[in-house]
């Protein structure tokens, strides 16, 4: 196993960054996520550690030694693609063997690897059929027992789950968390699902336009995001984020409300010029209860299994000063209907709505 | 849950994948109907494009006289392979004392009986054997050189970025565009001048350069089709990138590969303006050839016959051979497994 080391690695497609210099450091035996809407770079970024798109700038380094310009046959990683590429014109035990071909690994050992991955994998039947007759949840075991089989320094997946369905999705999800925690293998994994980011990852790298916004762990982009882009992203919804100008020790927002800002933000907030900030808070952080200090006017309600997400209007009218608070699944709230709540202090965060950045207490 | 016969059960099996269409619109009474009209009329037209090979067949078993019969015999005459000894020998006409010594002899060949019936005695193997061999020869060499240079350019443009691509193709393409009978008089002072006229290299050259636009184009159509993930989960898994061409593209361009080999070999081997003028005898193929046999003393139709169905021959085993490959191919891939 190894670690993986991106050093101000960029990629340009004629004048346009796919990817803008890129600094990240990935221990070995780490779960990373890189995680991000649609043409934010990450399948770039996956094929630049893979080598199979040459960087424009910077150096890549696999377990110290600079792979930059190493032919991705010389890498020594795995790299499951989002479309199952299984040869049609070989059998699976064949298309898993075909790696282990290359490696010049003996046919004995060969058959007591895959034999091996097969029965991890419970593919052991399916050995001798064609790629082409097997279900796409088959044919996605078959591609992990083709990564697997190698024993390779790192995993890279590229939204190895995309073309599966919900139900089988989640199956998979927590077969290849288990294979990770098994083998501890470092892996590199993309997908534009934050659900499936924050269930597997040890630390997801948040990208939006070429660009990244946050690593961290799944607790500090969910709880503290680093801007507004990131607390926009994760979540559904996303964080609830309120624009307000400080007056007195309090927020004046939306509607003419003021909300009282939480003891340990005031010494940061008072230095904020203008005076100008975003509150944000997630549903969960709301508490509904009548003697609330905030109100809003129900706009909408969405009703989920175990709970209520209650959309709320500050100024009772505008969709735009919508938030959405989680409350109770049994209470009723019609439409028009004026709600009160708390937030949480601990649970509040702030944003300079200039640089977008995520304030920080002091 | 089904039950076996002995009554063991057997859980849920993923069934078999179903490659026919089960659509009402496909398998309803109306539906069916029509395509029992369509099998006919496939049979009709099949009929009406196989007769005059068919034809070409029957006159080839004709002797002289009931090629040229009228009313035309189908069924009514004795086969025999006149046609065929004709055109495979040169044959001298016996004057009337040497036919009474022939007659005479008793360790005559089956061929030279079927000459000696018309008066002839055979005096050696006809061109028409020669020539045959140099189309096999100049086709075959031609249509292997297009289709293997037509595949490394076709894959580079398929998968590389060249720079003025799209002008490349189209330079390659518009050398199909001139007809080929306006360059025949050029090439044939250049042939001349590089000592390349009447030699199985020129008409080789000749032959590939003319179907590289062909083949570069069908080839790169097929090649764009198969996914480059392909080679690009070969080349992580440790091979080089020719390597992955060689175990992953090729075996999966076989199908296009067929195609194109085919189309090709039928233009190299049924060329004939710039065989005619290109050459003269030892690198003569078979189709300026044929029209010759013509002209000895009359027409001889069951022996153009036998020519022609010889010249048939080798391209119909060839797309026979390939033909598993060839229906998916000539549709240009349209047709999925
Ligand atoms: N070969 C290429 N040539 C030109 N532009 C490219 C090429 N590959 C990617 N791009 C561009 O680079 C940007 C990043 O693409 P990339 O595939 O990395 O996005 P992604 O984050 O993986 O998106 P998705 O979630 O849709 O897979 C996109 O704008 C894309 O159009
Ligand atoms: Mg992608």
């Amino acid at each position: 196993m190894a670690t993986i080391e991106l050093r101000q690695v960029a990629k340009k497609f004629g004048d346009v960054y796919a990817v803008k210099p890129l600094d990240l450091t990935i221990a070995d035996g780490e779960f990373v996520v890189l995680l991000g809407p649609s043409g934010c770079g990450k399948t770039t970024t996956l094929r630049m550690i893979s080598g199979l798109e040459a960087t424009t700038s910077g150096r890549i380094l696999i377990d110290g030694k600079d792979v930059t310009w190493k032919h991705p046959s010389e890498r020594d990683i795995a790299f499951v693609f989002q479309l199952f590429a299984l040869y049609p014109h070989m059998s699976v035990r064949q298309n898993i063997e075909f790696t282990l071909e290359a490696q010049n690994v003996s046919p004995a050992e060969r058959t007591q690897r895959v034999g091996d991955v097969a029965k991890l994998l419970e593919i052991e039947h399916l050995l001798a059929q064609r790629p082409g007759g097997l279900s796409g949840g088959d044919r996605q075991r078959v591609t992990l027992a083709r990564a697997l089989v190698r024993r390779p320094a790192a995993f890279l997946m590229d939204e190895p789950l995309g073309a599966l369905d919900a139900d089988f999705r989640h199956t998979m999800r927590a077969e290849i968390k288990r294979l990770h925690l098994a083998q501890h293998a470092t892996t590199v994994y993309v997908t534009h699902d934050q659900i499936e980011a924050m269930a597997m990852s040890d630390r997801i790298v948040v990208m939006s336009a070429a660009e990244v916004q946050q690593v961290g762990t799944p607790h500090e982009v969910y709880h503290d995001p680093a801007n507004l882009f990131v607390a926009r992203f994760i979540g559904s919804p996303g964080m609830n984020l309120a624009p307000g100008k400080m007056a007195d020790g309090h927020l004046l927002l939306a509607g003419g409300h003021r909300y009282l800002i939480p003891a340990q933000w005031r010494g940061t907030l008072s230095q904020v010029a203008g005076g100008e900030v975003i509150l944000g808070f997630r549903p969960e952080a709301a508490t509904v209860s009548d003697g609330g200090s905030l109100a809003a006017e129900v706009y909408a309600n969405d009703l989920h299994g175990a709970y209520a997400v209650l959309h709320l209007s500050l100024d009772g009218e505008n969709p735009e000063t919508v938030v959405h608070v989680r409350a109770d699944r049994f209470a009723h709230y019609p439409i028009g209907q004026s709600v009160r709540f708390d937030l949480n202090p601990d649970m509040v965060r702030f944003f300079d709505p200039n640089s977008g950045r995520a304030l920080r207490t002091q | 849950m089904s039950e076996t016969t002995n009554g063991e059960s057997v859980g849920w099996q993923p069934s078999a994948p179903v490659n026919y269409s089960t659509r009402v619109d496909k398998v309803g009474t109306s539906a069916r109907t029509a395509r029992g009209i369509r099998i006919v009329l496939a049979f009709v037209l099949a009929g009406v494009m196989l007769i005059p090979v068919f034809w070409l067949g029957l006159t080839s078993f004709k002797s002289r006289a009931d090629a040229i019969a009228v009313p035309p015999k189908v069924v009514n005459f004795t086969p025999t392979l006149e046609g065929f000894v004709n055109l495979l020998s040169d044959r001298s006409v016996l004057n009337a004392r040497r036919l009474e010594l022939m007659k005479e002899r008793t360790d005559l060949t089956w061929y030279e009986e079927i000459a000696l019936k018309n008066g002839q005695q055979i005096t050696g193997i006809s061109q028409y054997v020669g020539r045959l061999r140099n189309s096999v020869i100049i086709a075959g060499t031609s249509t292997i050189l297009a289709v293997i240079l037509g595949l490394l350019a076709a894959y580079s443009f398929s998968r590389f970025k060249v720079p003025g691509e799209s002008d490349w193709l189209f330079f390659i393409l518009s050398t199909r565009m001139l007809p080929p009978v306006v360059v025949t008089i050029p090439i044939f002072l250049m042939y001349r001048q590089l000592g390349l006229h009447d030699t199985h290299l020129g008409l080789i050259l000749l032959y590939t350069v003319f179907n590289l636009s062909l083949t570069v184009w069908l080839l790169k159509g097929f090649l764009d089709e198969i996914p480059r993930e392909y080679e690009e989960a070969a080349m992580v898994d440790g091979y080089t990138r020719l390597q992955a061409f060689r175990k992953v593209v090729l075996p999966q361009a076989v199908t296009g590969i067929a195609a194109t080999t085919v189309f090709s070999l039928i233009f190299a081997w049924n060329e004939y303006a710039f065989a005619l003028m290109l050459t003269t005898e030892r690198a003569r193929t078979a189709p300026p050839t044929i029209p010759t046999i013509l002209g000895r003393g009359g027409v001889e139709w069951s022996a153009i016959a036998a020519g022609s169905l010889g010249f048939l021959i080798p391209v119909v085993i060839v797309t026979f051979v390939l033909r598993r490959h060839l229906l998916r191919g000539v549709t240009f891939g349209a047709i999925r497994q």
